[in-house]
């Protein structure tokens, strides 16, 4: 999947105090649900936390032994290591709410 | 295609290591197919799934995966470490490889479509880490409480089973009894190929585990409830009927330590590998008899297991020293071992599995309980015969001779052991009281002895300070007496042979005398005769003389008259016979 290392998206610190969302997607392959997840994972992103998140996508493909540090049983898992506390989504994220829900994101 | 065909014939096994598990299954589990272990809460199942795991890895040479979803590594560590098995070590060597999936509901949100891949990744690569041919999921139906959507878990299930069985690796899973069903969440519709249920009931406060094989496709299999128990060596199932009849006999003999009781076994004592059943009412002497043979056995350098029900070893060896058995030399020599345990310490099983377990460790010849009929009190009599019946199979496989007492009650059903084990008695000795004329004493008696001409007389049966002594019962005039009685007996009928011994002299000094006096008088007689006979002799004599003297003087006469010659040659020859 192409999108493993350009997902890397970082950026701006718009505030100082603003924390950094580190977002972890793990899926096996490129199969249709771990491209439609991180395509839905994008969007949601962009719209919701525009410059201050960053997406880290793991194939368990090529590095199986990623998936025992963050307990993935379900795939595609989204993962938010920050902020703290650890939260996990699994599924396609075909669903922004529960999505946004889950991420714990204030719709702004 | 063909050898497909041949495959399907020929169902593969995978021995477990668990002792009795093989015997049941007739080798071991499917190999390369997921057998389902399910049960309620503590009745073994991760025990279950681990041993075979870690005996696969130790034993086999299969190394082994284990997934758990419950307990965590560490704590599963700490757990087997106390069965001695070191699971960090065996992981550091590369023996075996654990995961532990965590999942918590809490933490996850579900949006949209998923499936499990990451389980199949993970197990996939603790299987390729360590080559692991045998994988455990313990228990995988953490995914139904740890996930909201069931169908999808389901199809996944599904999926796992046939991976697995494309892997080739032979897997345990395990499930928790559910209501109706024997897992939970229908775990054994996945499952098709083996099925073992644990169970785990209690009794009267006393526990005992059970093992059943609930299906076993392709595969005969024991079809009853095991017993198994849990102990410090792990999991041990107990076939109830997995011994047959073909064990090895030996025609050579051991003493029983009384040598009038070897007498009466044809001189020569039991059987080696024999089972004997001392059986009698209290206080006959069922004790005193086990430790004159453990003595015995001792004596000729054998070593024996003192199972004692009834009383500490300490109680024992201080009442035998009464009778001037002295056991306690041969403790401290090591030949003979005591076990001691009240019956209702714990269940039948573990009675029976600890007999193997010392039995194993000490190789004795001769193994005593004392007595049997306490074990009525861990359990019915029918699981106390099946207990025997196992024990006794186990012991005669083994050629140990086995010396059991019984304690019985009733005086009127002697011959009926409580626990109807006669059958697999092979020499049956009774120990009665004969209660006559206000005193009891002992009656020794063999019932049975398989394979001798033995003796059918009754014994008194004695407890002296230097053992037991056997004395022959008094059975004259056509009654039995003992003890006093017996001697009472012995000493009147002494009394009264003397008297007619003395009667009997007498007459034949009366005949002696009356010989004397007839010989007397024949004497006398026979001297009047011999007196008589010389008067006629001398009569007889005299006649003679008298006629020769006539005659003479007849001739005389008649030469006087005539003269003549020929008369002259008559009276020539006359004078020459008086010259």
């Amino acid at each position: 999947m192409k999108a493993v290392s350009k997902g890397k998206s970082k950026k701006t610190k718009s505030d100082a105090t603003e924390e950094v969302w580190n977002l972890r997607l793990y899926v096996a392959g490129q199969t249709a649900k771990s491209i439609s997840a991180f395509t839905n994972l994008k969007k949601i992103c962009e719209e919701h936390l525009a410059g201050k998140y960053q997406i880290e996508v793991i194939d368990l493909l090529k590095n199986p032994q990623l998936a025992k540090g963050d307990q993935i049983i379900a795939l595609p898992t989204l993962v938010r290591k920050l902020p703290e506390p650890i939260k996990k989504i699994i599924g396609n994220l075909a669903n922004t709410e529960r999505v946004l829900v889950g991420l714990d994101i204030r719709s702004v | 295609m063909v050898k497909k065909k041949h495959n399907t014939v020929v169902l593969e096994k995978c021995p477990t290591g668990i002792k009795g598990l093989d015997e049941i299954t007739k080798g071991g589990l499917p190999k390369g197919r997921p057998t389902l272990i399910c049960g309620s809460a503590g009745c073994g199942k991760t025990l279950f799934a681990m041993e075979f795991l870690l005996r696969g890895a130790l034993d086999f040479g299969e190394p082994g995966v284990f997934m758990t979803f419950e307990e965590t590594p560490d704590d599963l560590a700490k757990n087997f470490i106390s069965l001695g098995f070191d699971i960090n070590d065996m992981m550091l060597r590369g023996l075996i490889a654990m995961d532990h999936v965590y999942i918590e509901r809490s933490e996850i949100e579900e949006t949209g479509e998923y499936d499990l891949e990451g389980l199949f990744i993970r197990l996939g690569s603790a299987i390729d880490s360590v080559g692991a041919k045998r994988v455990v999921l313990d228990t995988i139906e953490a995914l139904f409480s740890g996930l909201t959507n069931a169908a999808i878990i389901r199809a996944e299930l599904r999926r796992l089973f046939h991976w697995l069985k494309e892997r080739g690796v032979t897997a345990i899973v395990t499930g928790e009894s559910g209501d109706k069903m024997l897992t939970r969440y229908g775990l054994e519709e996945y499952v098709a190929d083996c099925v073992i249920l644990l169970d785990f009931r209690i009794d009267e406060q006393i526990s005992t585990r059970r093992l059943r094989i609930i299906k076993y496709r392709g595969s005969s299999h024991g079809a009853d409830e095991y017993p198994f128990l849990i102990d410090e060596g792990g999991l041990s199932i107990l076939p109830i009927t997995s011994l047959g009849l073909d064990y090895p006999v030996s025609s050579q003999r051991v003493s029983t330590g009384v040598p009038k009781l070897d007498a009466m076994l044809e001189g020569k004592g039991f059987y080696r590998g024999s089972t004997i059943l001392i059986s009698g009412t209290a206080g006959t002497g069922k004790t005193s008899l086990a430790a004159t043979f453990a003595d015995a056995a001792c004596r000729r350098g054998e070593r024996c297991l003192y199972a004692a029900f009834e009383e500490s070893p300490s109680q024992i060896i201080r009442n035998m020293a009464s009778i001037g058995i002295d056991l306690a030399p041969w403790v401290n020599k090591g030949l003979l071992r005591f076990h001691s345990a009240r019956p209702s310490l714990y269940g039948l099983e573990m009675h029976l599995l600890t007999f193997h377990k010392i039995i194993n460790e000490f190789h004795p010849q001769i193994f005593i309980v004392d007595p049997i009929s306490n074990l009525n009190a861990a359990g019915s009599a029918t699981e106390v015969k099946s207990i025997l019946t196992r024990l006794i199979d186990y012991l005669k496989m083994s050629n140990i001779t086995t010396f059991l007492t019984d304690l019985t009650h009733f005086e009127g059903v002697l011959e009926r052991t409580s626990e109807e084990i006669s059958s697999l008695i092979d020499t049956w000795i009774l120990l009665r009281d004969i209660e006559l004329n206000g005193e009891r004493n002992r009656g020794l008696y063999i019932l049975k002895s398989r394979g001798m001409s033995h003796s059918n007389q009754i014994q008194e049966f004695l407890l002296t300070n230097r053992g037991i002594g056997l004395i022959d019962i008094y059975t004259g005039s056509g009654e039995v007496l003992t003890g006093s009685a017996r001697a009472a007996q012995e000493a009147g009928e002494k009394a009264i042979d003397l008297v007619r011994r003395r009667e009997a002299e007498r007459k034949l000094r009366a005949q002696e005398r009356k010989r004397n006096a007839l010989e007397a008088n024949i004497t006398a007689l026979r001297a009047e005769f011999d007196v008589e006979t010389l008067e006629v002799q001398l009569m007889a004599e005299e006649e003679q003389k008298r006629q020769a003297v006539q005659a003479e003087d007849r001739l005389d006469m008649a030469h006087l008259r005539r003269g003549k010659p020929l008369d002259i040659q008559a009276l020539r020859s006359k004078k020459k016979t008086k010259g």
